[in-house]
């Protein structure tokens, strides 16, 4: 009753009856799903639906074994393998620890009822391009994963965020969480993007301008023309890195291009033009106050790469390696230096000059369908540097069916590519997909952390096309000067 | 999960900006299934080198840290992934308090929910006892829980701020699940009113 009482409400206040104050999205999903609150205390909120996963999920159903709980709702509970599994030879996983991880999981949905979609179905993939896929992730709902990037389901305007697994056991067992509301910002993005700049720019711009922790505490609302005129993957893109500024999540209105995503979708609503009704009265109410607000400027983006080991520390394709001297503080000053030192990079190396080993086309940032068509769009015709090992790692098994349909894994192959199987990958090397010591690698996905690709890698954070243009070129180039020579996209 | 009232240990430094979940625990070690025993997998690379020897230049690695409690460290602290693995491994190698500027959100989380108190001071806070434990061998703090208060041997004494129901909760040792359990009622309610449009 509480429920629809607000949605009612909040139709009245789209309407212009002013009966209750102006509320942002998050507010407004926020209001619709708390289930108790007290004065110093946090609030207990329902969960609409949680993905779990191989590696944050085994200690959280051993707790509920261990204090005789059961899964409340496993109809709202989902789960797949994706972080361990091998991207070749995939039913042979040879590390023992990696397959009793992945076997457990599936003993563990089996003992509480909870559906998988294991490596024998097309819907396995990385959780975050799964949940999309299967129409699961929908406007207005709580989405939980013992995984950062939940902040990806954000683009839909669900509320979206990560948890770690004492909190997976917490909303196994009562389908809610203890959380204490977060401060609202909005990150307006002013201006229209050039051709050649995509969402992975956009919000690799918006970090390495303001910082790996400005959004520490707050949720993010992106907003502008910029953004809703994003389709729904790029959005997906942008909302992924949200916790790589340090948001607890990230929110898209939804809109038209939401919903024709969703359509006939598995698992949306079954009456779905009356969800779609109220999902329109879910955006940010015009007058809303926010506790901050950013503005970047995407009129000026051109394609960025990464140069440090943290996702902040990225710049243009034209620039050079900064200077850690000219830094503001002494802490960035050295936190810059010890980056370069493990980057093997000089201050002031153009970034075009930069050689690479590997590239890494993948993960839940950019292995959905639209980001293997830009891939093989600039991939067709050209060979990958013969210094360079590069692999597309399809998001999911649709998304690998999907590429096969259109022929882009015969460009990529033609074009010296390794073509896998779906999985986390490369993204954070818990597979055989790993770099040596010293090896560079131009990566589509989210972190460029010390270690994060293997022992001793150096990953650059860059988008699809980028990752395409330094295969072929063996270094870093400008894709923004890239002769296409037969098209893909239309 | 035990209680958390009142420790005094050794000062542990890892002077760094962003120091990350992957680098407090790496991901090759998170495929155990059990929640105990990933302490000798903390820091690793930076621990270590390549061939598994103990890196000498890593500070904590150093004799005079050797038993230490307290860890200190820069703005940041836990930014990343949201492994939890990354506060049993700290709480299972020795860290039962850590000190620094600013945590990601889920790591700090994540810390209350296994005993460890992670306390934010300033950052000119923190430099001080950067400083302090550098110059003093063996350097240690009290840390009250109760009366919120941070304390040295030689005079220093640091009120600081945490949130009335996490400082309630890690000195209890609660159990959360327990807490949402006994809103039961309001939860089947809640369910039973579900709009059309979250089914």
């Amino acid at each position: 009753m509480i429920g629809s009482v607000k949605i009612f409400a909040d139709i009245l206040c789209n309407v212009g009856v002013n009966i209750m104050a102006k509320r942002t999205m998050f507010e407004k999903i926020w209001d619709n799903h708390v289930i108790h609150q007290e004065e110093g205390k946090p609030s207990v909120i329902y969960i609409d639906l949680q993905l779990v996963h191989e590696v944050t999920s085994p200690q959280a159903f051993e707790g509920l074994r261990m204090s005789g709980r059961k899964v409340r709702r496993p109809d709202l509970t989902f789960a797949t393998m994706d972080h361990n599994v091998p991207t070749q030879d995939r039913f042979n996983i040879k590390d023992p620890i990696s397959k009793q991880q992945i076997d457990t999981l599936t003993k563990n949905c089996q003992d509480f009822g909870v559906t998988l979609f294991d490596l024998n179905t097309i819907d396995q993939g990385v959780v975050h391009v799964m949940g999309p896929e299967l129409g699961l992730t929908c406007p207005g709902k709580t989405i939980v994963c013992g995984d950062s990037h939940t902040s990806t389901h954000g683009a839909f305007g669900a509320l979206a965020f990560g948890i770690g697994t004492s909190e997976v056991e917490h909303v196994l067992a009562t389908q809610c969480l203890q959380q204490s509301k977060a401060k609202t910002m909005e990150v307006r993005f002013k201006g229209s993007r050039k051709p050649g700049v995509t969402a992975k720019d956009m919000i690799l711009g918006v970090i390495a301008q303001y910082g790996t922790d400005f959004a520490t505490g707050y949720v993010i609302e992106y907003r502008g023309e910029a953004i809703s005129s994003l389709t729904m993957e790029e959005r997906m893109t942008i909302c992924n890195m949200s916790i790589e500024a340090g948001a607890r999540a990230g929110l898209i209105a939804p809109d038209e291009t939401t919903f024709e995503y969703l359509r006939g979708r598995q698992y949306v609503p079954a009456d779905f033009d009356a969800a779609v009704e109220a999902w329109k009265a879910l955006a940010t109410d015009e007058g809303a106050q926010f506790d901050s607000v950013v503005d970047f400027d995407v009129d000026a983006l051109i394609p960025q790469v990464t140069w440090g080991t943290s996702p902040g520390m990225g710049t243009n394709i034209t620039a050079s390696v900064p200077n850690p001297a000219d830094l503001p503080t002494e802490n960035e000053r050295k936190a810059a230096e010890k980056a370069l030192e493990y980057m093997d990079l000089k201050p002031g190396t153009p970034m075009s000059s930069i050689n690479i080993d590997y590239v890494f086309i993948g993960s839940c940032t950019n292995g959905r369908i639209s980001d293997l068509r830009a891939a093989a769009e600039i991939a067709r015709g050209y060979k990958v540097n013969e210094n360079v090992t590069a692999i597309v790692v399809p998001g999911s098994g649709r998304v690998k069916l999907q590429a096969e349909e259109e022929g882009l894994d015969v460009i990529f192959k033609e074009a010296g590519f390794e073509w896998r199987d779906a999985g986390c990958s490369m993204c954070l090397a818990m597979n055989p997909d790993v770099l040596k010591p010293g090896q560079r690698c131009a990566s589509t996905s989210n972190r460029n952390f010390e270690g994060r690709q293997g022992r001793g890698g150096r990953t650059h954070l860059v988008s699809p096309a980028m990752a395409v243009a330094a295969a072929i070129k063996g270094h870093f180039t400008d894709v923004r000067d890239w002769e296409i020579k037969s098209p893909v996209l239309n | 999960m035990e209680p958390f009232k009142k420790l005094t240990g050794i000062v542990a430094p890892v002077d760094r900006v962003n120091v990350d979940t992957d680098a407090i625990i790496p991901k090759q070690f998170l495929k155990r299934i059990e929640r105990s025993g990933f302490g000798q997998f903390l820091f690793y690379e930076w621990r270590f080198d390549e061939s598994g020897e103990v890196n000498p230049e890593f500070e904590p690695n150093k004799p005079r840290y050797e038993g230490a409690s307290v860890l200190i460290s820069r703005a940041n602290f836990g930014c990343g992934s949201s492994r939890e693995h990354a506060p049993w491994a700290i709480l299972d190698y020795g860290y039962k308090v850590i000190i620094a500027p600013s945590y990601a959100d889920i790591f700090y989380n994540n810390c209350f929910k296994n005993g460890i108190l992670p306390i934010k001071l300033s950052e000119e806070q923190v430099e001080d006892l950067f400083q302090r434990t550098a110059k003093n061998d063996g350097y240690k703090l009290e840390v009250d829980l109760e009366n919120k208060t941070i304390s040295d041997e030689s005079g220093l004494s640091i009120q600081f701020e945490l949130d009335e129901h996490r400082r309630q909760f890690l000195l209890q040792g609660l159990d959360d699940i327990g807490l949402t359990l006994q809103h039961e009622d309001k939860i089947a309610a809640y369910e039973a009113q579900t709009p059309g449009y979250l089914r």
